[in-house]
């Protein structure tokens, strides 16, 4: 805002992949093909918890036009390890059983089998012909009912961490974890109002409109090609070289396009499935997900239980803040749990704190990571009951929150202290927006919400190629998911001061570029981003060197401004400038080809924080929400691109407003999932809402060279608590579980009806 | 099972093909004819990423019988520049950035290009509820309805 320092950074050119992406041109997962490729289906299982005792393909093996069939024998068993993969921890034996179930089938869709044929009509009917002799066990799907003694277990090895001394039985609770910050209970004797609830939340699905695709070509020299949607490349690569034992450099995975992400592609389902089956079969194998499968045995996020506690002085001043987390993290350990319970207070500078979560599985499909994985699920809790103190105090919900807000020095209850942040900036944005001064249309009531989100960095690689015509392309690896390679290309045009358009950035293959952990965090144009100005950096020192040799004199005495090699002073001589593409020209002549390499573990990402403002008002017939009027507010550091920034906000948004009030997942008795299609998982369309307004504050990340900081993540925690908050002020009803869907809705407020009208 | 014979016409072009009575004239477009434009996002009719025209009518790809074609006039996203000339709505798409991840931006596109043939001047009101069967999961459609707005508002110039 305000000043301009920047040529590329800080404007709005054309993404550099818009016009493949309008045409049809643009390849997703689904859009590659081979010839004599066979196609590759998945047999899953109609229980929610079952024993395999035995699987019979032989008849489905005779059918003609069957080539192969897997099931878990094919694939080898795993040690109980821990690996890093996208932002969650995952446990390879866990893994290997997501991807085809073992001893037992843990969540309806669960992958049983797998056929590859000839066609896909062929491969359907050998799925139907494959006797999978099953006994049903019962099974748990809500978090508290996993939770009690009596429940069924899904794991007989799973002995909860975290709690001494160490149980000896099985449970469903894989983990505790507690985070503390000064005396809990010295802070709540010093508190004069104490608010208490218990927030729960349903499991959403991230809901990208790609369903998951592959195409699998296996050689038979041992060699691997995978072509596949994905968040990470290499993420496909490492997990398919451990649960196939293959060597990495054996597999090249080539990132299509992607339809959407948002956590959900940053793990693996079909990809080793469609390599074991090319392997057996020797061709090429494709696979691709129906929508019912996506949702069967793919994403979600957790549902949860969130118990908080808040305590403060009549000032408005919080002493201490309590809070109890359990969240869902489907058939196998590894709920977001643990940055949710980071996220919980972090927004908020609290003397006294105590954070405890637990990781619990039930017979749903694994979680998957979901923007911000955990924090919106703490945040409803968090900042719904913010809201409740507001209104108890009689504060402005926006004074109470400036008023406790973590700054700059900020000692957070999971460890860090806080370097320059931008939470306070956003309130005060916030508080002098346009949306927060203009008064309510009659019926209509105001909630606000924050949220906050670490980003992370981590390891990024890039190069940077100038050719002879002085144009240069940029190669990165990660998927472009929503126009990253404009923001990395602009951040090369700034660093080389050449034109934006005389920058070519592409996203590499597995073999072409060196590791980029995936596409997620709200990393990229932070990581990623460090790799390229360190390439295009790595580049500009290459034409120093040749300008000095052409000049005769040494690298120090030339210097880069706006795309040329000048001398650093006049004692160096009266030479004319040489640009880059003159350099480039004459590279052959001067040491060969010109190029640049940035390799990094990137740390210093700075943490995100946002506001969000709703105006709403509920159909007191339907129990309908009607969003009227929504402003995002986040501090985006520099927004390299303003146009994509914005799109983060609203587009975080909107998934938060289908969290708050339709998306849940629904199971009938039997643990079956009964909304498996968009028809009946209600996702916002354009005509449930409103202009999605964005101000964008910009902090700057004092550890990055252009203060870039992740935006993608925050903009998914605020919205539900702020329409929830706005909902309680509209109707009187404060709801405490989402979805606050029409049917809750309104038995909410008919079942308050008969209070209020006595009062 | 023997095969279906279809001629029809496919943006503008003469096209025969061949398909099962159970294919769709998505699966067709896609795997047949390589026109991988057209995504397939459920397979249900609730997306909107297949979104085509067929004799001026928009329908989802999904939906439609390969064979059912018979005798039309098809048109896809891959019609809809001319030339090395983007459609309007095309370029205002990528000015506006009107799609992040780009996977129901054709359908979007074609349902946009059908409406303004409709109707050159939609209400924003008008507009959401026309697109109410393209699903966007990126971008809030904020950037897609201002995008569209702006096309219809130099079209009446």
């Amino acid at each position: 805002m305000g000043e301009h320092r920047y040529k590329w950074i800080g404007t709005r050119p054309n993404r550099p992949d818009g016009a493949d992406k309008v045409t049809g041109r643009a390849r997703f997962g689904a859009d590659f093909n081979m010839p004599g490729q066979l196609v590759g289906k998945v047999l899953r299982s109609p229980h929610a918890h079952a024993i395999i005792k035995s699987i019979d393909v032989s008849k489905a093996a005779a059918l003609p036009g069957v080539k192969a069939i897997v099931t878990s024998k094919d694939f080898p068993e795993q040690p109980n390890q821990i690996v890093s993969a996208g932002e969650m921890l995952v446990n390879l034996r866990d893994i290997t059983r997501n991807v085809m179930a073992r001893e037992k089938a843990l969540y309806d869709g669960h992958a049983v089998a797998a056929v590859a044929a000839t066609t896909e009509a062929i491969a359907k009917e050998a799925l139907g012909l494959i006797k999978v002799d099953y006994q049903v066990l019962p099974h748990v799907i809500d978090v508290e009912a996993a939770m009690k003694d009596d429940a069924p277990i899904l794991h007989d090895h799973i002995r909860t961490e975290g709690v001494e001394p160490k149980p000896t039985k099985p449970s469903n609770i894989a983990k505790r974890i507690a985070f503390a910050k000064g005396d809990i209970e010295a802070g709540f004797k010093k508190a004069e109002l104490v608010v208490e609830r218990t927030f729960h939340t349903a499991p959403v699905h991230q809901g990208y409109i790609e369903p998951h695709a592959v195409l699998a070509s296996a050689a038979e020299d041992g060699q691997v090609q995978v072509w596949c949607t994905t968040q990470g490349q290499f993420t496909v690569r490492g997990f398919c070289s451990r649960l196939l034992n293959l060597e990495t450099s054996h597999i090249r995975v080539t990132p299509s396009e992607i339809g959407g992400g948002f956590g959900g592609k940053t793990v693996v389902y079909l990809e080793p499935v469609a390599i074991r089956l090319s392997q057996k079969t020797g061709k090429p194998v494709k696979m691709v997900m129906s929508r019912e499968e996506v949702f069967r045995a793919s994403g979600p996020t957790s549902g949860g239980m969130v118990k908080v506690r808040l305590g403060a002085t009549r000032d408005g001043r919080l002493v201490a803040a309590d809070c109890t987390a359990a969240l869902q993290a489907g058939a196998f350990p590894g709920s977001p749990v643990g940055q949710g319970c980071m996220c919980s207070f972090a927004c908020y500078d609290v003397d006294h704190i105590r954070v405890i979560g637990y990781d619990v599985v039930s017979n749903r499909p694994k979680v998957a990571a979901y923007r911000a994985p955990g924090a919106p699920i703490l945040a409803w809790g968090v900042e719904s009951a913010m809201d409740i103190l507001a209104q108890e105090l009689g504060i402005d919900p926006i004074d109470l929150r400036l008023k406790n807000a973590a700054k700059k020095g900020t000692k957070t209850h999971y460890g860090p202290t806080f370097n320059t942040i931008g939470f306070e900036e956003c309130l005060q944005a916030a508080k002098n927006s346009d949306h927060w001064k203009s008064p309510l249309k009659p019926g209509f009531a105001r909630g606000i919400a924050a949220g906050f989100w670490f980003n992370i960095g981590g390891d990024s690689s890039a190069a940077a190629h100038v050719g002879e015509d002085g144009t240069v392309t940029i190669i990165s690896g990660n998927p472009d998911i929503g126009g990253s390679r404009a923001s990395l290309a602009m951040m090369a045009a700034e660093e080389l001061g050449i034109d934006y358009t005389k920058v070519r950035p592409i996203v590499a293959d597995t073999s072409s570029i060196g590791f980029n952990f995936l596409t997620g965090g709200s990393r990229v144009t932070f990581a990623t981003g460090l790799a390229v100005v360190e390439a295009a950096r790595d580049v500009v020192r290459e034409l120093k060197k040749r300008a000095a040799k052409i000049w005769e004199v040494e690298p120090d005495a030339v210097v880069w401004e706006n795309g040329e090699a000048k001398p650093a002073s006049t004692n160096v001589g009266q030479q004319e400038p040489l640009s880059l593409a003159k350099l480039a020209a004459m590279a052959g002549k001067t040491g060969g080809p010109i190029n640049g390499h940035g390799q990094l573990n990137a740390q210093g990402a700075g943490p995100g924080f946002g506001v969000h403002i709703v105006d709403l008002k509920v159909d007191r017939d339907t129990g309908i929400v009607v969003v009227d009027r929504f402003t995002a507010v986040q501090d985006v550091g520099t927004a390299v691109h303003p146009s994509y920034v914005e799109g983060q906000l609203q587009g975080g948004a909107v998934q938060g407003i289908g969290w708050a009030v339709n998306e849940e997942y629904i199971y009938s008795a039997k643990g079956k999932l009964e909304n498996p299609g968009f028809l009946d998982y209600r996702m916002p369309v354009a005509s449930d809402l409103p202009r999605i307004e964005t101000i964008l504050v910009e902090v700057a990340n004092p550890m990055h060279p252009y203060g870039v900081r992740g935006v993608g993540e925050v903009p998914i925690v605020p919205p539900m608590a702020a329409i929830g908050n706005a909902v309680a002020r509209a109707t009187g009803v404060r709801m405490l579980d989402l979805p606050m869907s029409p049917p809750r809705l309104s038995a909410a407020m008919d079942a308050a009806r008969p209070k209020m009208a006595a009062e | 099972m023997s095969k279906i014979h279809v001629t029809t016409t496919i943006n503008n072009e003469p096209v025969e093909f061949l398909c099962d009575g159970s294919q769709t004239i998505l699966d067709v477009l896609r795997d047949t004819l390589g026109l991988t434009g057209s995504k397939e996002g459920c397979g249900s009719g609730d997306c909107g990423a297949c979104t085509i025209m067929v004799d001026g009518r928009m329908i989802c790809g999904c939906l439609m019988l390969g064979a059912e074609a018979e005798g039309k006039r098809v048109e896809t996203i891959e019609g809809m520049a001319q030339g090395d000339h983007l459609h309007p709505l095309q370029q205002k798409f990528i000015e506006l950035a009107a799609l992040q991840c780009g996977i129901c931006t054709p359908g979007f596109l074609v349902a946009s290009k059908a409406l303004l043939e409709r109707n050159p001047k939609p209400s924003e009101h008008e507009l959401r509820y026309w697109l109410a069967g393209n699903l966007c999961r990126c971008t809030g459609y904020d950037k897609i309805i201002q995008a569209v707005m702006e096309v219809a508002a130099d079209l009446r110039k």
